[in-house]
């Protein structure tokens, strides 16, 4: 079985090596700050410590006063699996278009992830090499997942 | 055995509207008079008999497909779908002629009749009889295989006429496959030559006391792939593979000038088949009381169903991979052929330079066991074994199994 | 080299297209024949399913979920209901885990008759291929119309259970169906496997390697050809999969032969998966009891199941209310489109087709 490493666990090891980047854990679930999101999933990847070598997904949830990046990560060689949160806005304007670095150069799995999260949800992926629309049309006004967005 | 007798051809005809336009009184205007209406007349029923065979082909075809495929073929179109193929001709008669903007407009005019036209000339030298329909042509295979390459031609023409990317792209590789694969059917057909000792027609098949098939197998292997790939056929049908960039060279042509590509690419192996079945399979040898015709008729219809059947049952291959098999394979199996074949006969050939049925048989004998020796070790050295899988292994970089702790 | 200037040319391989599986653009660059550069663009398909999965409540999302990947409803519809139910804390009846199973592997089997059918089509087989394999998915969808009614889109799971249990003449047809699958695999595969122009065409043909597969979250048949032997069923078992004995099959190199071999000898697996169920499986009741409208407590989940390309999960965050506050779909079809730059570059014009139709990708999937 697949083991799920619980947020408190990670929200330690993670401590450890970068301090300052958890914001909040709780049990379950463990939140970092947008500016150390790249140095984090760096000691996730990295094969000598928590080895997540897996991206298996990002998704984007759209609470209205903040967004939420959550990547759920997976370690082949030890078969755990693990997830962390992001939450960003936008300085100010609530509903602009929060900047989060992106994590392509560690997992290129995120490559295609990113432009779907920017096309819906309008969250920049700074260091990205291609980010387009990839689901909607180029000149599409709006990003449609949001919670704001009427028809 | 006169089964090589009572065919009707050019002369026949020429006799009859001489003795004709003599009656009437032409005089000297009677004989290119008479060449004239012989000519039409010929030109008549050869055009007639080849469409309506092309037709019943494309019938047939697509019925034999189906019944590969675990299904009907066409089955609305009057008893059986028999009357398909006038239902396909009439719609595409009736749709609009279009020609792009761009094209270069006498060759994209003229693309499909030079692809029909060698086609329906080749079938018009092939002995049916005595002689063929246009008369003993006493240098027959040259004719044959001048023809052929204006296939290629007309293939480019196609192609360029269209001013459209892929049309060009399409139409070039299949002029550089046509052009490639010509030489390894000029070789196929020198052996042939080396055995019956004459260009004509007629005495290829009267030297054919045993079926050149069983003669010089290699040889006939090497004609065969190089004719499939001359009509651009499954396993060599890159130039017109739908599932690839559009549809090739013919992708601009609708209408009249469709349905006229489409019958030249039908008709192709009837008349490969003809080729073949003079050249390798006898001809109109049988045994009687049964008519030559007959036979003859037999053995393309076998060939026909050879064609129809790697059509239905093998993929294609790549464009470098046919270009490979022509340099690098058929030709050097051709050359070989001819070494072979040309010792077997200055070892048996009797004092007035003929070879009697029995040598040819031992011949036979002695060339099945080279074949069959040649293609196993080919097969031996580039097929299967590059071509092995490793045994797989499981990466290190996943363990399913572990339990975390 | 002076004299000849060349210029690579830019072709679209457009959205409407004999060959690509569904609305799919590339926008390749040629230099000659060899590859230099290979673009998708895609979206055409894009009909806002998580959008609309927010303003349904949790058994009607089950419709939206057949239409994602529309070859392969039944494992679609088992991630949703199974995220559902972890969210809402809802147990499943045994008898409907092993009836979920046993359609899920015989989607997968079909899904895969597909794969192999449509790729040996683009390897220029004409129909013939093709048209053997559809003979035996038709007999699949006959079960699955004897289950549900319906043929492609079937919702037939229901978060709790099924819909309704499999009539009387299922099982019979079920048993001759999975007594022939055998023999017509070993016929199928006495026509192809070994088949000199299909070993020539795919062998040592768009590899990708293990460190690249797992880098670009490949899932599937395609991460197992590759080398990798992960498999969600068994390193993360789900309804009944513990309780079953069935191998991984793993490729040698990861080229498009390995992708095909690997598809052919999971269907012979599936099948030894769907003969181990019917032994085991007893009669008891097929749907949990939930209310009509479902009203799972606040929090999020995410499952995935293993379909039949590749790791198919839903992530789903509820706010109690009947419908979820947000549906994502981690869609194997998409996230293995990563690589298919790096896969085409350098390889020929006759191979793009090829390497691209042994990836088994969905449009629907894709797109959404």
């Amino acid at each position: 079985m697949t083991k799920i490493i619980s947020g408190s666990e990670l929200a330690s090891s993670l401590e450890e090596k970068l301090p300052g980047c958890i914001t909040a854990s709780n049990e379950v679930d463990v939140w970092v700050s947008p500016e150390s999101l790249l140095d984090v999933c760096e000691t996730l990847k990295d094969p000598e410590g928590l080895d997540f070598s897996y991206l298996t997904s990002i998704s984007a949830v759209d609470y209205i006063d903040n967004f939420e990046l959550v990547y759920h990560v997976l370690s082949m060689r030890n078969n755990y699996s693990g997830v962390i949160k992001c939450r960003c806005s936008s300085e100010g304007n609530l509903r602009g278009e929060p900047t989060v670095s992106s994590v392509t150069g560690i997992w290129k799995g995120a490559d295609l992830q990113e432009r779907e999260i920017w096309d819906l949800m309008g969250i920049k992926f700074e260091g990205h090499p291609n980010l387009k629309r990839i689901l909607l049309w180029e000149g599409f006004d709006g990003h449609p997942l949001r919670k704001d967005y009427l028809g | 055995m006169n089964y090589l007798s009572g065919f009707v051809d050019f002369y026949t005809f020429y006799d009859l509207s001489l003795s004709l336009f003599q009656y009437f009184g032409f005089g000297d205007n009677a004989q290119w008079m008479s060449y004239l209406t012989a000519g039409v007349i010929i030109s008549f029923i050869v055009i007639n008999i080849m469409i309506l065979s092309t037709a019943f082909y494309t019938w047939f075809e697509r019925r034999v497909l189906g019944r590969f495929q675990v299904r009907r073929g066409p089955n609305r179109n009057g008893p059986f779908g028999i009357l398909q193929p006038f239902a396909d001709v009439l719609k595409l008669i009736m749709k609009e002629d279009t020609i792009p903007s761009e094209a270069d407009r006498p060759v994209f005019t003229l693309a499909p009749i030079a692809l029909v036209a060698p086609t329906l000339l080749i079938m018009a030298v092939i002995p049916m009889g005595e002689t063929s329909f246009l008369g003993s042509l006493n240098i027959g295979i040259l004719f044959i295989v001048g023809v052929t390459s204006v296939n290629s031609i007309a293939i480019f023409m196609a192609g360029w006429g269209s001013r459209n990317k892929y049309a060009i792209l399409g139409s070039m590789r299949g002029a550089a496959m046509l052009i490639s694969y010509e030489i390894p059917m000029a070789l196929g057909i020198t052996s042939v030559l080396l055995m019956s000792g004459s260009l004509a027609m007629t005495n290829i098949v009267s030297s054919q006391n045993v079926w050149f098939i069983l003669v010089m197998p290699l040889g006939f292997f090497v004609f065969m792939a190089a004719a499939t790939a001359e009509i651009s056929r499954t396993p060599f049908d890159q130039i017109e593979a739908e599932s690839e960039l559009g549809s090739g060279y013919n992708t601009e042509f609708s209408g009249i000038k469709f349905a006229i590509l489409f019958l030249a690419e039908f008709m192709a192996p009837i008349v490969t088949a003809a080729v073949v079945a003079t050249l390798f399979l006898g001809g109109t040898k049988g045994f009687d009381p049964i008519p030559g015709q007959i036979w003859f008729a037999l053995k393309m219809f076998v060939v026909i169903f050879v064609l129809l059947w790697f059509r239905a049952t093998w993929p294609r291959l790549r464009i470098d991979q046919i270009m490979g098999f022509a340099w690098k394979g058929l030709f050097g199996l051709g050359i070989f052929n001819i070494f072979i074949i040309a010792i077997e006969i200055m070892i048996f050939k009797t004092e007035d330079g003929t070879l009697s049925t029995s040598h040819m048989l031992i011949m036979s004998g002695i060339n099945w066991i080279i074949t069959i020796v040649t293609l196993l070790t080919l097969m031996r050295i580039y097929g299967h074994k590059k071509l092995e899988r490793p045994i797989p292994v499981p990466s290190p970089l996943a363990n399913m199994g572990v339990e975390a702790d | 080299m002076t004299g000849i200037r060349t210029e690579p040319i830019t072709i679209n391989l457009g959205p409407q297209h004999p060959s690509t599986h569904g609305v799919f653009r590339l926008r390749v660059t040629f230099d000659g024949e060899e590859i230099i550069d290979a673009e998708p663009v895609f979206g055409y398909l894009h009909r806002g399913t998580e959008k609309l999965a927010e303003s349904r409540n949790y058994v009607q999302i089950v419709t939206l979920t057949d239409r994602m990947d529309y070859l392969a409803s039944m494992s679609n519809n088992l991630a949703y209901v199974r995220t559902v139910e972890k969210l809402a804390d809802i147990e499943v009846p045994e008898r409907a885990q092993y009836i979920r199973v046993i359609s899920a592997e015989l989607q997968r089997i079909a899904s895969h008759l597909m794969a192999t059918g449509f790729l040996l089509n683009d390897l220029g087989a004409l129909a013939t291929p093709l048209v053997y394999c559809f003979r035996e998915r038709e007999r699949i969808l006959d079960l699955f119309e004897m289950l549900c009614g319906a043929r492609i889109t079937l919702s037939y799971m229901r978060p709790g259970g099924v819909l309704q249990d499999a009539p009387e003449d299922f099982w019979p047809s079920l048993d001759s169906l999975i007594g022939d699958l055998p023999h017509y695999f070993d016929e199928l595969e006495s026509l192809i496997t070994s088949n000199e122009i299909v070993l020539a065409r795919t062998k040592n043909v768009g590899l990708l390697t293990d460190e690249q597969a797992i880098d670009s979250s490949m899932s599937g048949p395609n991460l197992r050809a590759s080398g990798v032997k992960w498999d969600l069923r068994k390193a993360d078992p789900y309804e009944i999969y513990d309780r079953v004995k069935f191998d991984v099959p793993i490729g040698a190199i990861g080229d498009t032969y390995d992708r095909y071999l690997v598809r052919i000898l999971e269907m012979r697996e599936s099948v030894k998966i769907i003969e181990q169920c019917l032994e085991q499986i007893e009669s008891g009741p097929i749907r949990a009891d939930t209310p009509f409208f479902i009203r799972p407590a606040a929090g999020e989940a995410y499952a995935a199941v293993e379909g039949p390309k590749g790791e198919l999960g839903f992530y789903m965050v509820s706010d109690g209310g009947v419908a979820p506050y947000r549906c994502k779909v981690r869609a194997p079809s998409f996230i293995n489109l990563t690589p298919l730059r790096d896969m085409l570059k350098g390889w020929k014009m006759g191979d793009l087709i090829i390497i691209f139709g042994s990836i088994d990708v969905v449009l629907g999937e894709v797109d959404r």
